[in-house]
């Protein structure tokens, strides 16, 4: 009896082990493709990596030499016109939620803001390829920049929520009680508290949204499709985004790039938390 | 009362000021209170006018194509923009399947990770494989797919699907020829990129499973595996579930990667080894080419069943978790 028990335990001990071994299998699994993929980068791209890669207009094709730069200062410019849409709606729409407003109107909001989050990127490009490309008829780096922007919002507005509730109560009663007003304490003492994490998630949704692809790939691609404006030109040489532009050139040399674009606020958000 | 005032109005630098004048201070704040919350309303509030506009948008743009279709439009699987015929069922089918396969993929891999990232991992490795996994989350998708054609794609061909092949050819999933882009890869793929959410929000779940089951658990004498099942894992059943409906959401709508690895061709054959195309994928590809009005309004529909198919699995994700949140929260309250 007492042995059988023993056994028991032993196999017990296995099992429990063994589960713990298949785990540890799925978590190395999870993350060999980032380890691939980077792997990948580095060989392919490293070795194009240079100052001319940042400073130097792309060479025509079959050519050497060469950058990237039209398309890093595309895909800047469109993230600084995303960020003047995302940032101030989503920042301030997450201090209603977090601040102001009844729970019922709280939780409905919150609740399209995820659904929202998860609306695939490419129903912005069409939703806002109708909005703006067919009714203003082109000027496609202002419709990319809203439509990322667009994304950002929701996105935004959760992470910043989430910030300015952890922030403790005491620190709002004390600046009330000194007679500041709410919405200066809001401002002042609440925001600022919070920046830090506030922060953080408008550098990760910037980071979500530059390697956003999709959407683009509609709208930006209407410029060279025949919409053309006056100031075409000049933009459609500014305008072919990061990853876009990666996609044609098999020479490796763009790949790096879109990965840096993207890791590097990360890690600089990760380095705030 | 007088004298506590004088220090307070001297600290704020008035010290001449008549006391009316600190009445007048407050008023004009009560009007920039109002604004500010007027304001941050109306910020929240673009949240509803983002689905109205969305939704609105699509319908304003496919409508043309509704009223020439109608529900042929989901059960026919001609995609001929030349002969103005349109049909998106396979689109629909291909979109199901890589998903379903992605979900197939990730769920286990996923849910296993989680695990082990709260109740089965010594504690220091648990911080650095957490982060190693947001970084996942963080590559975007082009370039997976571009890692997709040019690394995963040979590979899989040369070894997996041979392999498939070899043992289960006589099964209608793994008959024909092997080109490579196909709806296994595509699904592959999707799973790759959906596991990182998948990853943590069933590890925000099992976090919040309360201390005092695992406690019982191994009170009761339990091994480690025995409290994360019975205790933990089952304890958190609903979540998990919503979790893995959120994925169903991000595997729907995936576009870059899939359209790049898939294969893009509208057609509904068993065989996972032959190419197929998703709602995303069409979108992606043929938008700028729509040389038609119908044509354009046909992908509008496209994407106005996309739009429909994932807010109605985000809705249930999001009411899953919701009642695991407000559970939880009301068991903690207790």
């Amino acid at each position: 009896m007492h042995l059988e028990r023993a056994h028991n335990h032993t196999w017990r001990k296995i099992k429990s082990a063994l589960a713990s071994g298949i785990a540890f299998v799925s978590a190395v699994l999870v993350i060999t493709p980032l380890g691939l993929v980077f792997f990948y980068l580095v060989i392919n791209g490293a070795s194009s990596v240079n100052w001319d890669f940042f400073t130097k207009l792309p060479a025509p094709v079959g050519t050497v030499g060469g950058g990237m730069v039209n398309a890093i200062a595309g895909s800047l410019e469109l993230l600084a016109l995303a960020g003047a849409i995302g940032i101030p709606i989503g920042v301030l729409g997450g201090v209603y939620l977090a601040e102001y407003g009844s729970a019922r109107l709280n939780s409905v909001l919150r609740f399209l803001a995820d659904v929202l989050n998860g609306v695939p990127s490419i129903t912005w490009g069409v939703v806002v390829y109708g909005l703006v490309v067919l009714r203003f008829k082109g000027f496609s780096a202002y419709a990319g920049g809203l439509a990322l922007g667009l994304i950002m919002i929701p996105l935004i507005l959760r992470t910043t929520e989430e910030v300015v509730l952890l922030v403790p109560n005491g620190y709002r009663e004390a600046a009330l009680a000194l007679g500041v007003s709410r919405w200066k304490t809001i401002v002042h003492i609440v925001m600022k508290t919070a920046s830090k994490g506030i922060i953080t998630g408008i550098l990760l949704a910037l980071a979500r949204v530059g390697g956003e692809t999709a959407p683009l790939l509609s709208l930006l691609s209407a410029i060279v499709f025949g919409i053309t404006v006056s100031a075409s030109p000049s933009l459609r040489s500014h305008c072919r985004f990061l990853p876009m532009r990666s996609l044609p050139t098999t020479t490796g040399t763009a790949r790096l790039g879109p990965a840096r674009s993207c890791s590097s606020p990360e890690f600089s958000a990760l380095m705030c938390l | 009362m007088e004298v506590a005032i004088a220090p307070a109005s001297k600290a704020f630098g008035a010290p001449g000021e008549p006391p009316s004048a600190r009445q007048a201070m407050a008023r004009p704040s009560r009007f920039g209170d109002k604004a500010f919350e007027w304001l941050t309303c109306a910020m929240a509030l673009t949240v509803v006018v983002l689905v109205i506009l969305t939704g609105w948008e699509l319908w304003h743009g496919s409508v043309g194509a509704i009223k020439k279709f109608g529900f042929h439009f989901l059960v026919t699987s001609t995609w001929d923009p030349v002969a103005d015929q349109f049909g998106a069922l396979p689109f629909i089918y291909g979109t199901l399947v890589s998903s379903l396969i992605a979900l197939l993929i990730a769920v286990p891999l996923g849910i296993a990770t989680a695990a082990y990232l709260t109740e089965l991992a010594p504690l220091w490795i648990r911080q650095p494989l957490v982060s190693l996994i947001e970084m996942l989350a963080a590559i975007p998708s082009v370039i997976l797919g571009l890692w997709g054609i040019f690394v995963m794609i040979p590979w899989l061909r040369d070894y997996p699907f041979a392999w498939l092949k070899r043992f289960f050819g006589w099964t209608p999933l793994f008959s024909g020829s092997i080109y490579g882009p196909c709806m296994l890869a595509g699904g592959i793929i999707i799973a790759v990129m959906i596991l990182p959410i998948i990853v943590s929000v069933s590890r925000e779940i099992l976090r919040s499973v309360p201390d005092l089951q695992r406690e019982a658990a191994y009170g009761l004498g339990a091994t480690r595996w025995e409290a994360t099942r019975i205790a933990v894992l089952s304890y958190a059943k609903k979540g998990l579930f919503g979790a893995v409906i959120l994925g169903l959401g991000r595997a729907l709508g995936e576009t870059m990667a899939v359209t790049m690895v898939i294969g893009n061709t509208p057609q509904i054959v068993a065989s996972l080894f032959q190419p197929g195309y998703t709602l995303a994928s069409v979108l992606a590809n043929e938008f700028t080419e729509a040389t038609t009005d119908i044509y354009l309004q046909a992908l509008f529909e496209i994407g106005l069943v996309l739009f429909g198919i994932t807010i109605l699995v985000n809705l249930l994700a999001q009411l899953l978790l919701r009642t695991i949140a407000t559970t939880s929260a009301t068991r903690a309250v207790q």
